[in-house]
């Protein structure tokens, strides 16, 4: 049970988050069972990554904050959307677990992984990057203030080195 | 059978919305609502392909208590049809998706769309588990789904097969944080500032 995790949801639920949107990924097990399991919280499975951007415009239109989990390859479903938050400057938190780098065993992941911090800056995202399971809290909460006080679009990518890579298994 | 004209029927659906928050797709959708009177409860998207439905949908869980209806078209709709699921999973009693369906992309050149040939929306809305889906097609069913699509339990789904005559431009609103301010103004009032 990782322990970023519990910190994260706590530090999501301080800083004011109604929603939590997701696809799910393996680094985000912990944060998504924790999400479901308050009734509080208004969370939502996706069948694709920018449905999550296009929610969270509209929860930010009717008043409530709320965070994007996803892994890098679905950054690439998000592009576009991305032009709704960018153009209505829109607050957008999203935490990115990171595939096809450090460790990948899957060549599939590497193409998209490697494009994920370029793709988000070219849209206007900013990206900042936590490597070191110690770094992530502190790099979310940084990015949760640039995000919902400065009014700013922010991925935060969770390193493969910092969540362990995945390992091929029969 | 004459088909419905698209424009009137948008103003129809839109002459008793009341309080409602309405969220309209790029192209035709938002001209059609922008024609039948410009509110700051309306939220035009000029863009975001495919993300009218999550936009209401992220809405309407932020404002259970107020109605909330996305009116788009049915090329838009087609983008994001995986948002019908996503809506159908979470079923929000107080949102309404209404697609305004001439089986044309109008803004590129009037090509056709899936439901052209046949692909049935409202069967996709009625297999994702929304509790109505229906497709309007004569004046009478427009007159009931008027006042439905404001009072019905959601999730509620509704396809209006209209005439694919071209409609003019009517130049909405499109300034981002305009919209976006005066919508949140209108929804939050002071809140709408922290």
């Amino acid at each position: 049970m990782s322990t970023w995790s519990d910190a994260l949801y706590e530090l999501l639920l301080d800083a004011g988050v109604k929603q939590v949107a997701y696809v799910p990924d393996a680094g985000h097990k912990r944060l998504i069972e924790l999400a479901l399991a308050n009734p509080d919280l208004k969370t939502t499975v996706l069948t694709t990554e920018e449905e999550g951007v296009a929610l969270l415009v509209g929860a930010y239109l009717g008043g409530d904050r709320g965070v994007l989990l996803l892994q890098s390859s679905g950054v690439g479903n998000c592009i576009n959307m991305l032009s709704l938050a960018a153009e209505c400057r829109v607050p957008l938190l999203m935490l990115v677990t990171m595939r096809g780098e450090w460790g990948e065993f899957n060549p599939w992941q590497v193409t998209m992984g490697q494009a994920t911090p370029t793709v988000l800056e070219a849209m206007g995202t900013i990206v900042l990057r936590a490597d070191d399971a110690e770094q992530i809290v502190e790099t979310v909460r940084a990015g949760s203030v640039l995000a919902f006080d400065s009014g700013r679009m922010v991925a935060v990518l969770i390193g493969q080195r910092a969540i362990g890579a995945k390992v091929f298994r029969k | 059978m004459s088909a419905l004209e698209r424009r009137a029927a948008t103003a129809r659906l839109l002459k008793d919305r009341g309080d409602a928050l309405v969220v309209t797709g790029l192209g035709s959708t938002t001209y059609d609502a922008f024609a039948a009177g410009d509110s700051p409860l309306t939220f035009y998207l000029w863009g975001a392909m495919g993300g009218a439905a999550t936009v209401g949908l992220g809405l309407a869980l932020a404002q259970p208590k107020r109605r909330v209806v996305v009116i788009t078209g049915d090329g838009e709709m087609l983008m994001g049809l995986g948002s019908l699921a996503t809506v159908g999973v979470q079923r929000p009693a107080n949102l309404a998706i209404v697609v305004i369906d001439n089986g044309l992309y109008a803004e590129t050149g009037m090509q056709r769309t899936h439901t052209a040939s046949g692909v049935d929306l409202a069967g996709v809305a009625r297999a994702c588990g929304f509790a109505h889906a229906e497709t309007v097609r004569t004046q009478g069913e427009l007159d009931r789904l008027a006042r439905a699509a404001y009072e019905a339990p959601g999730p509620f789904f509704a396809s209006i097969k209209v005439a694919p005559d071209p409609t003019s431009i009517e130049l909405a609103p499109r300034d981002g944080p305009t919209l976006r301010n005066r919508f949140r103004a209108a929804v939050l009032g002071s809140d709408a500032a922290r």
